[in-house]
């Protein structure tokens, strides 16, 4: 299904990550932009920061709810979407490129084979995704 | 409207707006749309061309007989007896020591004939509370047979117009007819919570859908969409309007909420005047204040407000607004910090984020005036 890319991986907590080599873009899925409605405020972490699988790295706030962000993957912040400061919207508008929120230099590897592949997602999203 | 224990109550429309695809949530006890395609579109739709609301979970009381007027008096802080047949006045019920029972419209249908519309999630409450303190007048629950749709924005007239049976551009803000819209009997408010120009209309709960239908039809030219909560919430925000259980509630005094013009201490005894009085003698310990986020940031309901790193108020409502495009909120402070330009910091995440008390409204309204 085009709406969850088969060459991204998953959280639960509707992250998606997408790995090349030791670096991952990160953002949210799909679901979880529809879930929240109009993002009006993204709050990320610094370059260089730290961030931990499956820990809060920054908050995604729409008109009518605040959202905590969690880690798919361990590893260093080397960018972020500085472009969601002013255009927030772009993460509803598309979620999986211009609505990206961060890069993460790879700490831990093997962490990707906890991530849910497309498919699973898809499959956990039909359970109600929660 | 339906209601079976503890479960949400649903207005005559909830299969209209679950056909239409609606996300509903829970507010105040009833089931309602939050949003339709999205509260920022929705919200702009009414500041741009037109909007359609169901509102038919707030509540309508009838009050008549020779002591209506009485009656009202007594429990309504306004002055009920300036009101003309035909007219509407914003108002409140207060408990003795001044805290707000709820805040509501007053229509006056006729000389010994009134009506109240009250919140929903205060029916039950107001209720009691009349039925207890309006003794000798007659009171009749409406709440339930009675629908209620808005139509807010600048092209809100003209589509109501290709319904209504009479004339409306001669109808004033805060004024209303009785007649019939879609072949459907309607009482046409010139009212609303948005601060644009429009209507909110009162039909039979079993007219309801037909009207909605109606409406939807004919303002297709000018763009009419259904709006959900979500945007009623920003487009109220940005007028400053209070909602209550968020700005005022029991605890607060309608000096402290800036709602003294509604108060009117020089007419005839009423409850909660003398905790009043006393609060106007002793000058306001805190006030509510709009102030615009300096940091970006989204100051939210409960938010605390500080003051050199110390806690100096809270926040009682908060969110992005969609046409003046910042952060805005509503929170109450101390008095010496309620001067426009005032600096202060709300508490977000643990984190003090710079913002400053504004003018408000934060948007002018548009609403039709004399």
């Amino acid at each position: 299904m085009a709406n969850y890319p088969a060459d991204l991986k998953y959280t639960k907590e509707h992250e998606w990550a997408r790995v090349e080599g030791n670096r991952a873009h990160v953002g949210i899925t799909t679901y979880a932009q529809e879930q929240l409605g109009d993002v009006v405020f993204v709050e990320l972490p610094k370059v260089g920061a730290k961030v931990s699988q499956m820990q809060p790295f920054g908050v995604v706030e729409s008109v009518k709810a605040v959202s905590d962000l969690f880690a798919p993957l361990s590893g260093e912040v080397v960018e972020v979407n500085a472009e969601l400061v002013t255009k927030p919207e772009l993460v509803n508008q598309d979620p999986y490129g211009k609505g990206w929120m961060l890069v993460v230099a790879v700490s831990s590897p093997e962490e990707a084979k906890t991530l849910l592949t497309a498919h699973q997602y898809e499959e956990f999203l039909a359970k109600g995704g929660h | 409207m339906t209601s079976s224990d503890g479960s949400l109550k649903r207005t005559p429309l909830f299969p209209v707006h679950v056909r239409a695809g609606a996300k509903m949530v829970p507010f105040g006890g009833w089931e309602m749309p939050v949003q339709y395609t999205g509260i920022i579109e929705e919200h702009r739709a009414v500041r741009r061309a037109v909007g359609l609301f169901d509102i038919s979970h707030m509540g309508e009381f009838e009050v008549a007989g020779p002591e209506a007027l009485a009656a009202l008096q007594r429990l309504t802080t306004n002055d009920v007896a300036t009101l003309e047949v035909g007219q509407v006045q914003y108002s409140l019920l207060c408990y003795p020591d001044g805290g707000i029972v709820d805040d509501l419209t007053v229509y006056r249908l006729a000389k010994d004939r009134f009506m109240l519309t009250v919140n929903a999630a205060n029916i039950d409450k107001d209720w009691a509370w009349v039925s207890e303190h309006g003794g000798g007048a007659r009171w009749r629950n409406l709440s339930a047979e009675t629908a209620l749709l808005a139509v807010q924005g600048p092209k809100a007239e003209r589509c109501v117009q290709r319904l209504a049976d009479r004339d409306l551009s001669g109808i004033r803000y805060y004024w209303f007819v009785e007649g019939r819209a879609a072949g459907v009997p309607t009482l046409f408010s010139r009212t609303g919570y948005t601060g644009e120009d429009g209507f909110e209309l009162y039909a039979a709960a079993a007219d309801a859908e037909r009207l909605w239908s109606a409406l939807l039809e004919s303002g297709a030219p000018d763009g009419i969409m259904p709006v959900g909560l979500g945007a009623r919430d920003t487009l109220r925000l940005e007028m400053r309007y209070a909602l209550y259980g968020n700005d005022i509630d029991q605890t607060t005094n309608p000096l402290d909420a800036g709602l003294g013009w509604v108060v009117k201490l020089g007419k005839s005894d009423f409850i909660g005047r003398q905790a009043i009085e006393k609060a106007k003698t002793e000058g306001p310990k805190r006030k509510l204040v709009g102030f615009e986020m300096v940091d970006r940031a989204v100051a939210r309901h409960g938010y605390r407000i500080l003051k050199d790193g110390r806690e100096a108020g809270v926040v009682t409502s908060g969110s992005y607004g969609p046409i003046v495009d910042k952060y805005i909120g509503v929170g109450y402070v101390p008095a010496h910090l309620s001067q426009i330009g005032s600096a202060i910091d709300v508490e977000v995440r643990g984190t003090p984020r710079g913002a400053r008390v504004v003018p408000t409204p934060f948007y002018p309204p548009q609403v039709k005036k004399g």
